[in-house]
Parts: C-alpha cells; sequence; structure tokens
C-alpha cells in the first residue's frame, strides 16, 4: 500500500492525483453526510473556545481597549513583551515556575513507577486491591478541599502534623508561611493525590509484559531484583518515555488552580508562577494585553519544550508522541 | 506460611525473601500515609467543637457528635452550592458525553474523508492555547458571563477523552458490522444509535464518570466567569468558607470562642460532606476508571 502510494505521483499526473482526492471526498460525503453534519457542533465548539482564544490572543501585540474591541484596538507591536523582559519580576516567575515544575517532574516521575513495581511483585491479591484502591482514590479529590486539607493539616496552631512536632520536642512550623517550604509543601501533597492514579498506567505495562521473559530470567536464576533491573523497567520504558514527554510539555502550565489557593502575602516570594500573575494582572487588574503578552510568552515556551523532548526522545529511545 | 509457600513453588533465596519483605513494609507505609489524613479528617467531623480546637482527635472521634454536620446542612450557601453543582454535574455530563461520542465516532471510521486533518485540527488544541485572557473575551463576547452556560459549554469536549473513545469504537467496533448493517439498508445515525452506543457502554461510563468528576471538582470557571453568589457550585462556596475564612462580625468574647471553635469543625464536616459523595461512589467504578486509562494507553 505504501510503496503504491509512493510510486504513483511519480507516473501520474499531479492532477489526477488531486481528482481521485476530490472524488473520494465527494463519495465519502454522499454516504456519509448524516455524518459530517454531527460534527458541526463539536467543530464549532473548538473553533469558538479553542482557536478563536488563539485568534484573539492578537492583544498581546496591541493597546486592547474594550470599547474598540479585539480587531479594533491600536496596535502596539512588541510594547508588552518588552515590559515584561524588563520589569524585574520577570526573572522572579521565571526562576519560581522552572524551579516548582523541575522539583514536581523530579519526584512526581519516578514515584509512580516505584509503586508499580512494588505491587506487581506483591503476589496477595488482597494486599494488592487494597493498596490499589486507597491510594487511588485521592484523586477524586477537588482542589479547592484539597488546599482545605493541606491548610488544616500544616496549621501552626492547630495542624495534627504541628502537634505531632510540639509532642516530639520540636518547634512549630509555619509551613504556608515559610516561602521555603511552599515548594515542598506544593509537590509532595500533590504526589499524596496523584500517585496511585498514575501508577495505573505502569501497571497495566507491566501486565503486558510477555510472560515467557519472566520465565526466562527464573530459568536464568535471575533474583528479584535483577527480575525488575531487566525485565520490569525495559517494559516499562515505552509508557514512560511518553509521560515525560507530555510532563516536560507542561512544565510551565502546572498546577495553577493548587498554587493559586495555597498563594497567600507570606509565600509569594516563591509561589507567585506566570500563571497565578496572568490571573492578578488581567482579570483583577483589567489588563488584558498585557497578561496576554505573558501568557503567550509562556504558551510558546511550553510548546517549544515539548517539540524538543519529543524530538530527543524520538532520537534516543524511538519513543515519540509523533 | 510465606516462606512454606514460597518454598513449594521455586525456593527463593534469602536475598529474594528479605527484598519481597522491604517491598511489603514500603507498601505498607504508603498505604498507611495516604490513609491517615483521610481517616484524621473524617474523625474530627464527627468529633466535638471543643475536642476538635484543642487538637485532642488524632485517630478516632473525641466525644461523638453531629453537631458539625448540622451546621454544614443547615447553612443556606452550602446548600444552594450542592443545588447547584448537582446541575452542573447532570447537564455538563450529558452535553459533554453527547459531544465526545458525536464527534469520535465519524473520527473512528476510516471511510469519512478528512479524518487525519479533522484529528490534527483537534489534537493542536492540546499543545497550544491562546490562554486565559483571550478565552475570558470570547466567553465575555458570547454573553456567557454570569449565566450557567459559562460552566456548560466552553470547556465541554476534553480533547483526551475523544482520543480514548475514538480508539474504543477503532478497536471494539468491527468494519464487518458496518459493512452488514450498510447492506440492510442501515442508516450512520442509525447504527451509532442502536449498534455502537449499546456495544461501547464501557467507554461511555468511562466518559460519564470523567466528565461528572471533572465538573463536580471545578471551581476556576466558576470564579472567573460567574459573579451571583445564587449561581455558585459547592466548590466556590467551599473555598469561601474553608480558604477565605469568610465568618464572624462583632460579638462578645466567649461567643468569638465558641463561633472560632465551630468554624474549625464545621471545616472538617464541609470536606467530608464534599467529597463523600465521589468517594463513595468510586469503589463501585474503580475498574471503569482503570479501564478508562487502559484504553487511552491504547496507541492509536
Amino acid at each position: 500500500m505504501e510503496t503504491v502510494r509512493a510510486v504513483q505521483p511519480s507516473r501520474k499526473s499531479a492532477s489526477s492525483r488531486g481528482a481521485r482526492i476530490r472524488a473520494d471526498a465527494r463519495r465519502s460525503l454522499r454516504k456519509h453526510w448524516r455524518f459530517y453534519l454531527l460534527i458541526i457542533p463539536p467543530v464549532l465548539f473548538f473553533i469558538l473556545f479553542k482557536y478563536v482564544p488563539m485568534l484573539n490572543a492578537v492583544i498581546a501585540f496591541k493597546d486592547y481597549n474594550i470599547i474598540k474591541g479585539v480587531w479594533g484596538s491600536p496596535w502596539a507591536g512588541f510594547k508588552h513583551f518588552r515590559l515584561f523582559f524588563d520589569n524585574p519580576v520577570f526573572w522572579v516567575l521565571i526562576k519560581n515556575t522552572l524551579i516548582i515544575s523541575l522539583y514536581h517532574l523530579v519526584v512526581a516521575f519516578p514515584i509512580p513507577i516505584l509503586l508499580a513495581i512494588g505491587l506487581n511483585e506483591v503476589r496477595s491479591g488482597f494486599f494488592r486491591r487494597t493498596v490499589q484502591l486507597v491510594t487511588y482514590a485521592p484523586y477524586f479529590i477537588s482542589t479547592v478541599v484539597m488546599v482545605s486539607i493541606i491548610m488544616l493539616l500544616m496549621s501552626p496552631r492547630l495542624g495534627i502534623i504541628n502537634i505531632a512536632m510540639q509532642h516530639l520536642g520540636m518547634e512549630t512550623v509555619n509551613f504556608l508561611g515559610d516561602p521555603g517550604i511552599f515548594r515542598s509543601v506544593y509537590v509532595w501533597s500533590d504526589v499524596w493525590q496523584t500517585t496511585g492514579y498514575s501508577a495505573v498506567i505502569y501497571l497495566a505495562a507491566l501486565a503486558g509484559v510477555d510472560p515467557a521473559l519472566y520465565e526466562a530470567a527464573r530459568v536464568d536464576g535471575a533474583s528479584r531484583m535483577q527480575k525488575i533491573l531487566h525485565v520490569d523497567i525495559p517494559g516499562l520504558l515505552p509508557a514512560a518515555v511518553i509521560i515525560l514527554i507530555l510532563s516536560v510539555g507542561n512544565i510551565m502550565a502546572i498546577g495553577f488552580e493548587k498554587i493559586y489557593l495555597l498563594q497567600n502575602p507570606l509565600n509569594t516570594g516563591t509561589s507567585e508562577i506566570i500563571a497565578t500573575y496572568v490571573y492578578k494582572i488581567g482579570l483583577l487588574n483589567a489588563n488584558f494585553s498585557f497578561a496576554t503578552a505573558v501568557g503567550l510568552f509562556n504558551s510558546v515556551i511550553n510548546l517549544i519544550l515539548l517539540v524538543l523532548v519529543n524530538a530527543l526522545a524520538r532520537r534516543i529511545s524511538n519513543n515519540s508522541l509523533w | 506460611m510465606q516462606t512454606s509457600r514460597t518454598r513449594i513453588r521455586i525456593r527463593e533465596s534469602f536475598g529474594d525473601r528479605l527484598f519481597l519483605t522491604v517491598v511489603y513494609i514500603l507498601l505498607t507505609a504508603v498505604l498507611l500515609i495516604v490513609l491517615y489524613p483521610l481517616v484524621y479528617i473524617f474523625s474530627s467531623s464527627l468529633s466535638s467543637p471543643a475536642a476538635v480546637s484543642s487538637g485532642r482527635v488524632w485517630l478516632l472521634p473525641i466525644d461523638f457528635s453531629l453537631v458539625g454536620y448540622k451546621a454544614v446542612l443547615n447553612n443556606a450557601q452550602v446548600l444552594t452550592g450542592y443545588g447547584n453543582s448537582l446541575f452542573y454535574v447532570i447537564a455538563g455530563t450529558l452535553i459533554s458525553v453527547t459531544l465526545t461520542v458525536i464527534l469520535a465516532y465519524p473520527l473512528s471510521r476510516r471511510s469519512f474523508f478528512g479524518r487525519n486533518a479533522l484529528m490534527i485540527f483537534i489534537v493542536f488544541t492540546m499543545l497550544f492555547s491562546g490562554g486565559l485572557i483571550p478565552m475570558y473575551l470570547v466567553v465575555k463576547q458570547l454573553g456567557m458571563i454570569d449565566t450557567r452556560w459559562a460552566l456548560l459549554i466552553p470547556q465541554a469536549i476534553w480533547v483526551w477523552q475523544v482520543i480514548i473513545t475514538r480508539t474504543f469504537f477503532q478497536v471494539n467496533i468491527p468494519d464487518e458490522l458496518v459493512e452488514a448493517s450498510e447492506m440492510d439498508g442501515c442508516s450512520d445515525l442509525r447504527f451509532l444509535w442502536s449498534i455502537v452506543v449499546p456495544l461501547s457502554k464501557p467507554i461511555i461510563a468511562v466518559l460519564v464518570l470523567m466528565y461528572a468528576v471533572g465538573q463536580w471538582n471545578a471551581y476556576f470557571d466558576a470564579l472567573i466567569y460567574l459573579k451571583s453568589q445564587a449561581l455558585h457550585p459547592l466548590q466556590l462556596v467551599l473555598r469561601n468558607i474553608l480558604i477565605l475564612n469568610t465568618a464572624t462580625g462583632n460579638m462578645e468574647a466567649s461567643e468569638m470562642v465558641k463561633r472560632q471553635q465551630m468554624a474549625d469543625l464545621m471545616k472538617y464536616s464541609l470536606i467530608v460532606v464534599a467529597s463523600l459523595p465521589v468517594l463513595i461512589i468510586y469503589p463501585f467504578v474503580q475498574r471503569y476508571f482503570v479501564q478508562g486509562m487502559l484504553i487511552g494507553s491504547v496507541k492509536g
């Protein structure tokens, strides 16, 4: 099939290929006209709520004025971008965003893999099911509730963590008031909430490993540790690479909702990230053009990272998104 | 027992048994770490205001009482929020699932011309977006600000769900079935409704669950698009009470202390009340969630 397609264009002229495609389209349209009607609402959704916002992002290059609208407002060139780059807050935001993301990536990427490998070793069905059921559950707690739980458990006055620390003779810590601890609170609470959920993919990958490989490992006298290193880990690799690419592609888009809710005036030194800044400047201060410029900068960096990591992964491991 | 059972099969070395023991210990530790905060919150919610405020609860409820729940259920804001959330969940899920299925099915049919272009058109929105403010402007231009539509429509379709649904259809609806029904003169819509949908219960269950949980837990859209309190979903009400701590006017000191204790307790009860519906249903539907993630991981 592939070879036929590759040979044909050289023999047949381009116009007859075009004609064939048009004929295909006509046939499909005649046969499936109901489908084409059916997809109008969802396609309209994508145009209205995904592509129109992309067009609206031109206000980053304009001085947006509510009365004149997106297209009527005067052009401003790169003014808002320059304002952002020259602003001392620029480096703080970049630094905070990157540090929290990388910290999150380094911790939250390997732990689900370890959990899956551990669960895979367990033979008792009941124990395994219980651990899975319980670790999976926090995933369903909403962000608002999750942040409330963090605040209650870590409160300096009543939080169980501080009470326990007092009993152990340690001093109370204001976890959410200390900019140095904020990142750890964010990252580790996220690990608590999502590890069980993330492990499912890896468990599936492990279940798909060819049993013959385990047989062979056993016959060769591999220990459990060696079996994990030489059978489990290679079996997990494809899934792990895809998830790693996706996480790197999201590195600038970390949990905005959670960070915004966890923020307070004491910890903004480390908790102010690009997304929270965009929200405050844009919607609370109504500085639409500037906030859009900041957000656009963020999206572009994200896209570049995703493309780079994908290319890198394809070269190194032959696994990639596209 | 452990050793005798393993000895019958292949004899495990000392190192392996030690390794397995360490795995069990670590997993038990993980289990306790995840479980403890949940148990603690639940126990606190069932204790008396004074016990909670003095920090005496650490595992089981102290001075068992239901006053926290009474206070929560008597709070008009909470009840309105609950009602609103229920509406958003039902209406939103209905809209989202319908749109996802009618988009994913044509995408799964090889004879549907333009499916690859359409797929790229959809997947691209996963990689790049206009951002918060441009999106806000669209919702505003459409006159959806401060209406219930703002929570139902702008986030209705998740690209990821379209991908897994399409993959499910491709794998589970054989071409022979399509051909046979075409021979019998069955139209595309009829086929979708009377054959595809009944055959796709697992994926539809997954979609319903994912979208419903998403709606139940969402708060940010409500925060930016809704002004009237009467429309606020539960999560936004929760944020006002739990995180922003909006409460209390002027009153006497003893009354203040009581109020403060009550407010502390109410937070725990509120957390339980807000999370319980999802957590109660979850063990029964867990396998669907797992199934959903697995379908999603099949390369399509």
